[in-house]
């Protein structure tokens, strides 16, 4: 591109730039507003790119870089715009002052414990009493199946860290939650997207793929899966199909990664069975407190069969040497002492009024697009009038004060240019209304510029995290 | 003088960053902010850090900076609004007035205006969505096709970072070009390659007249867009840029005509490319340069001698004496 970058270099001389850079903007060079350049003549033998260590990162961080979409999200926590993109969980209902008595009782009684280290598992404590939460969805388990991490999120890490190595496949769902696709790309995986309609994963479409996958020769490790209230799909597993799709795993020799965040948040009747309570040897459980109780202790956990447990503990040893004593405590007291239940019944109200909020106004100001109906959680997945592509109408979201997730971020693949997530848990119904409402102006806009060129959805390469941080709305 | 030292009063000298907003560059704006804070505080000044938002006109009356420095990336930042509100407020401020701003902030204005002043500019047309509606799109493009040539540079007419910016080598892209342009704003520029040596050519203005930095180089493995610029590794920097003596003196007397005749203050960058004959020509010129670690003004600073703390220093002590028309 540059014929001159490949002329053979002037004789360099450095310091006669560097000296006349400095004169250049020291006050005290009068000389230099009379003769308004650089000293010429100059050609260093090498550039920069910036950063010394470039050439030693390893393979795996590939990937791991800024964005234009992510740098948009920016705007995000601004009042002005109504954020539809983030998965801030609702947190103003929470009993604080109940909290801050016990977190300052946690401290005065129990203080050396509380920030002492702890073991890699995990609290004994806390983990009978997660024991206790997961009853509510069918799960049997021991206490010692039990692995507290650092957010479920981490354990989603330490399973990937102990059973990937790179290019095994990771089968999961189209489309899939970002943060998970993030972890198996850290870890070299290939995934794998198999389809899912309004009652999740379709057990069909797992044994076709689980077949032609072996047929090809490739190793498939994890069956990665979010069974309840989809991250970002909206929909859940149907009863029927669970059984199915453990059985089918299973005979495939894949193990299922059943990631369950949102599993207490339904808003019509009780959870669903778990996968794992149907096969326990052949399924990881990951949950979490995030959405349950608050994401700020950063307390989550796996459950898994006893000898990848065993692994799954000394792997986090090694991440973390164990997670925070003080979260684990403040966990386990709550839980002991305050209507934790209760609690989680007001979340799924709030949520349950936001969902209908939402729904309300797609129907009211998209009638052009389609979307799921959430049971449950915190998104719902709209499909938009063929031709939009969600991701490069971002920018124009933006200038009209909405935020939403494009659906590309949770692919593997570049697909997912006409879908976008919208969150409906953290905004109050009115900026929920007032969100969807300016998000119809953009599409309709959008959707005239769209006609007028004629061009449709493509599929993009994308460089880099197309999701908001976890701090943004 | 020293911008750290008392003023008359015995007070220490406050200045103010503005950094954020409500625009596209919301997220480089935040990161100049601060490291332009890091670099003046490690001198000993006293700096805050503050977003444009609803409380700033009150905070500017009860606060009462000596200087405030927009660091605003995009929209009201560069389009010369903020300014008219610092004028108002009557503080004195870092870089361009708005009226300078306002010509700087028109890609099509500021090319016009540098034609005008006898630089080269690559050959453009300023093209509003409206007009595509109004005439009709196809009909547009192909003569745009037809009389500009390919490849062409789409490009939002207002906005930095590369954010909607496309290089179109296939009549075939070009819709999809537009799109993504429009998707940003409204008027799209539609300009002719050059192809030659990108660079970026910063000027100073510290209160003896504009002196241009060493210019900075771009060589980007495929387009200088935004993971181009703010991911360290597809982008190879040389400053100063691999030039003969002509060329660098053509290029820095281009930026300090652009600083010049579009009336800047302060500070500004002019991007332009050197074609193959040593001539430089006129892309665009920024009032809020990019101040990231990875940012072109910084660079071209650290190609000279003196630190970047002492140069912003420099500059906030020329802003404080710069009595505004």
């Amino acid at each position: 591109m540059n014929e001159r970058s490949q002329q053979a270099p002037v004789e360099p001389t450095p310091t006669v730039a560097a000296a006349a850079a400095a004169a250049a903007f020291a006050p005290a060079a009068p000389s230099a507003a009379a003769a308004p350049t650089t000293a010429g003549g100059t050609t260093p033998a090498r550039g920069t790119r910036l950063d010394p260590w470039l050439g030693n990162y390893a393979d795996r961080t590939h990937g791991m870089k800024a964005s234009e979409i992510r740098a948009l999200f920016a705007v995000a926590n601004r009042p002005e715009v109504v954020s539809l993109a983030g998965g801030m969980p609702f947190l103003a209902g929470l009993p604080l002052d109940n909290i801050a008595d016990l977190t300052q009782r946690l401290l005065t009684e129990r203080g050396a414990v509380a920030l002492q280290y702890g073991s890699g598992q995990g609290e004994e404590a806390l983990r009978e009493q997660i024991l206790e939460v997961m009853s509510l969805e069918g799960i049997q388990a021991h206490s010692d199946d039990v692995v507290v991490t650092t957010g479920s999120q981490q354990a989603l890490d330490l399973v990937t860290r102990i059973f990937i190595d790179p290019g095994d496949v990771v089968v999961a769902e189209a489309p899939s939650y970002v943060g998970a696709l993030g972890v198996f790309r850290a870890y070299q995986a290939d995934v794998v997207h198999v389809d899912m309609d309004d009652a999740g994963l379709i057990p069909e479409a797992l044994e076709e793929t689980l077949t032609r996958l072996s047929a090809e020769g490739r190793r498939v490790k994890l069956l990665y899966t979010v069974p309840n209230f989809h991250n970002p799909a909206g929909v859940t597993l149907s009863l029927e199909r669970r059984p199915r799709i453990v059985e089918i795993a299973k005979r495939h020799g894949v193990l299922v990664l059943e990631d369950n965040p949102y599993g207490l948040l339904g808003f019509d009747g009780d959870p669903l069975p778990a996968l794992h309570s149907y096969d326990p040897e052949a399924v990881v459980y990951l949950g979490s407190f995030s959405k349950t109780f608050a994401p700020g202790y950063r307390v989550g956990w796996a459950v898994a069969p006893h000898a990848v447990r065993e692994r799954l503990v000394l792997a986090s040893e090694s991440a973390i040497l164990c997670p925070s004593m003080m979260s684990q405590l403040s966990v386990s007291t709550y839980l002991s002492t305050c209507d934790w239940r209760g609690q989680v019944k007001s979340f799924r109200e709030v949520y349950r009024e936001r969902r209908d909020a939402m729904l309300a106004a797609l129907a009211e100001h998209m009638p052009a697009a389609t979307w799921t109906v959430p049971a449950g959680g915190f998104y719902t997945w709209v499909t938009l009038p063929a031709g939009l592509d969600a991701q490069a109408m971002l920018p124009r979201a933006v200038t009209g004060l909405v935020a939403y997730v494009p659906g590309t971020a949770f692919y593997a693949d570049g697909q997912g240019q006409d879908h976008m997530r919208l969150s409906f848990c953290y905004p109050t119904p009115e900026r929920i209304q007032e969100g969807v409402r300016r998000l119809a102006t953009v599409v309709n806009d959008e959707y005239e510029l769209v006609r007028m060129f004629g061009t449709g959805a493509a599929t993009q390469v994308v460089r880099g995290t197309q999701a908001p941080s976890p701090n943004q709305a | 003088m020293d911008a750290a030292a008392p003023d008359a009063a015995g007070a220490p000298l406050e200045l103010l960053i503005l950094a954020g907003g409500l625009s596209h560059e919301r997220d480089v704006s935040l990161r100049s902010g601060r490291r332009v804070a890091e670099a003046l505080r490690a001198l000993g000044m006293s700096v805050s850090v503050r977003d444009v938002d609803a409380g700033l006109l009150s905070y500017l009356e009860s606060a009462r900076p000596d200087v405030v420095w927009p660091i605003l990336h995009g929209a009201t930042g560069e389009d010369g609004s903020i300014r008219d509100l610092l004028e108002l407020v009557g503080v004195p401020y870092v870089g361009t007035d708005s009226a300078g701003s306002r010509i700087a902030w028109s890609k099509p204005v500021s090319k016009t205006l540098m034609a005008r002043a006898g630089a080269y500019t690559p050959e453009f047309a300023s093209l509003p969505q409206s007009l595509f509606r109004e005439v009709g799109a196809q009909a547009v493009l192909d003569i745009v096709l037809e009389r500009l040539a390919l490849p062409l540079v789409v490009k939002p007419a207002k906005g930095g970072s590369a954010l909607g910016v496309s290089v179109v080598t296939d009549a075939k892209e070009l819709p999809r070009a537009m799109v993504t342009c429009f998707s940003y704003g409204e008027n799209a520029l539609l300009e002719r390659v050059i192809v030659g040596t990108e660079l970026a050519v910063s000027v100073v203005d510290v209160g003896e007249g504009p002196v241009a930095l060493p210019a900075v180089e771009i060589s980007t493995d495929g387009a200088y867009d935004y993971d181009a610029r703010y991911n360290p590794g597809r982008t190879e920097y040389f400053a100063p840029a691999r030039l003969t003596p002509q060329a660098e003196r053509a290029a820095a007397d281009l930026a300090v005509l652009a600083h010049r005749t579009l009336g800047l203050s302060h500070l500004s960058r002019t991007d332009m490319i050197v074609d193959a004959d040593d001539v430089p020509w006129f892309l665009e010129v920024n009032v809020a340069p990019g101040m990231t670690e990875t940012s072109l003004l910084p660079q071209a600073a650290q190609a000279g001698a003196q630190p970047l703390g002492d140069l912003y220093r420099s500059i906030v002590a020329a802003a404080r004496l710069t009595q505004r028309d």
